[in-house]
């Protein structure tokens, strides 16, 4: 497990997190996706309203509701750009 | 008065600052856009209505960014100046312009001059959010996709006239004291597209796309352009604070040079007054005493 992914959080007004995490799930208009280390080189809108998990090395997990939103997954880590995101509550961890 | 101006000058100056560091905090976001932009349309052969020019431009579509209040030195002014020669060049060019006009000044300049505006909006120069960015870009995008099938002034299809190509007019804000207006094509819009070869190894991998290009460029192509409006309007706002901040600080000095000079002119005044006073009385008393002495 030593490698890791640089994930960027953005929303227009500000950046909102970033940091290494061991893997994102997100949802595209396609369907569920989970991003680890090394994932092909991705171009993706996320579904309305989505919802962005962030699992950090630790074990635990962030999460963002995200508006408008766009995943760009490249050799240099995780993009998600999104018109808003707030954190999401807790408790809803898959 | 000095006050007044002072205290302007105060808030000014912590609004630029403010505008500034919303300025920053809006440029992870948009550096972000323009790579996927850019990898999308390097890997994606694609011809986007928004991203090609027209052939026949008749209505060019100009956004004006101005400020909603006065007492900003010539900030308002200068940017409707430039709009004007924009405008004037545009109608050269056999095309029509379109006004769509953001701040107070803007509208009331082209109100008293009864020259139509397609559409304004107000209220938020100074502290714009991307929600106003948001609706200033979506009736613009509206505009010019319904300027697509436009033929020679005939609405087209969808009875709507649009416009073929959308100008901004807004301020950038350069320094502290220099904030210059200028004018920028936001519609057809210019992707730079990098041809694989020239690329850095690994710069720009074969991406997948989910859903399919065209669909993503389409959802990408507004937010791109909204994130292009609000860039303008935080870059308007911190100018235009910082134009008010410089009109309110010659204010304050004016002031003070008026009331350091009307504070001498008092004095002297007074002190002329005074010195009148005591050689009248000096002048009395000489006399009472001459005339006493003679008794």
């Amino acid at each position: 497990m030593a490698q890791q992914l640089h994930v960027q959080l953005v929303a227009v007004e500000e950046k909102v997190w970033s940091g290494e995490a061991e893997m994102v799930m997100a949802r595209t208009t396609e369907g569920e996706l989970g991003v680890l280390p090394g994932h092909a080189p991705l171009l993706g809108q996320l579904a309305e309203p989505g919802q962005v998990r962030i699992k950090l090395p630790g074990g635990e997990q962030v999460a963002y509701d995200v508006a408008g939103g766009f995943l760009s997954v490249s050799d240099r880590g995780v993009t998600v750009l999104a018109e808003t995101a707030t954190p999401a509550s807790a408790a809803q961890g898959s | 008065m000095k006050k007044i101006t002072k205290a302007m000058e105060l808030v000014a100056t912590s609004r630029i600052a403010k505008a500034q560091a919303r300025v920053g905090a809006s440029l992870p976001y948009a550096r972000a856009i323009t790579g996927v932009l850019t990898a999308l349309a390097s890997n994606a052969r694609i011809d986007h209505p928004m991203l090609t020019p027209r052939e026949r431009v008749r209505r060019a579509g100009v956004l004006l960014v101005t400020a909603d209040r006065g007492l900003a030195g010539g900030y308002s002014s200068n940017a409707i100046k430039t709009a004007e020669s924009l405008i004037a060049r545009l109608q050269a060019d056999g095309k029509q312009p379109v006004l769509y006009v953001i701040g107070r000044k803007g509208v009331s300049f082209y109100r008293f001059r009864n020259r139509p505006i397609e559409a304004s909006w107000t209220g938020f120069s100074e502290q714009p959010s991307f929600a106003d960015a948001r609706e200033v870009g979506q009736t613009l995008i509206k505009a010019f996709t319904a300027g697509a099938d436009d033929v020679d002034g005939d609405p087209g299809e969808d009875g709507v006239l649009g416009v073929d190509e959308l100008h901004i007019v807004y301020t950038e804000f350069k320094s502290l004291m220099t904030q210059t207006p200028i004018t920028r094509i936001i519609g057809p819009l210019q992707v730079e597209e990098r041809p694989r070869s020239e690329a850095a190894p690994g710069a720009l991998p074969d991406y997948d796309f989910e859903p399919d290009p065209e669909a993503l460029l389409d959802a990408l192509l507004p937010k791109y352009i909204n994130t292009r409006i609000y860039a303008a309007l935080l870059e308007s706002a911190a100018s235009e604070s910082a134009a008010r901040r410089r009109a309110m600080k010659s204010a304050t000095d004016n002031a003070e040079e008026m009331i350091d000079k009307y504070t001498r002119e008092m004095n002297s005044a007074r002190q002329a007054g005074i010195t009148q006073e005591i050689s009248e009385i000096v002048g009395g008393a000489n006399a009472l005493a001459a005339s006493g002495s003679e008794v």
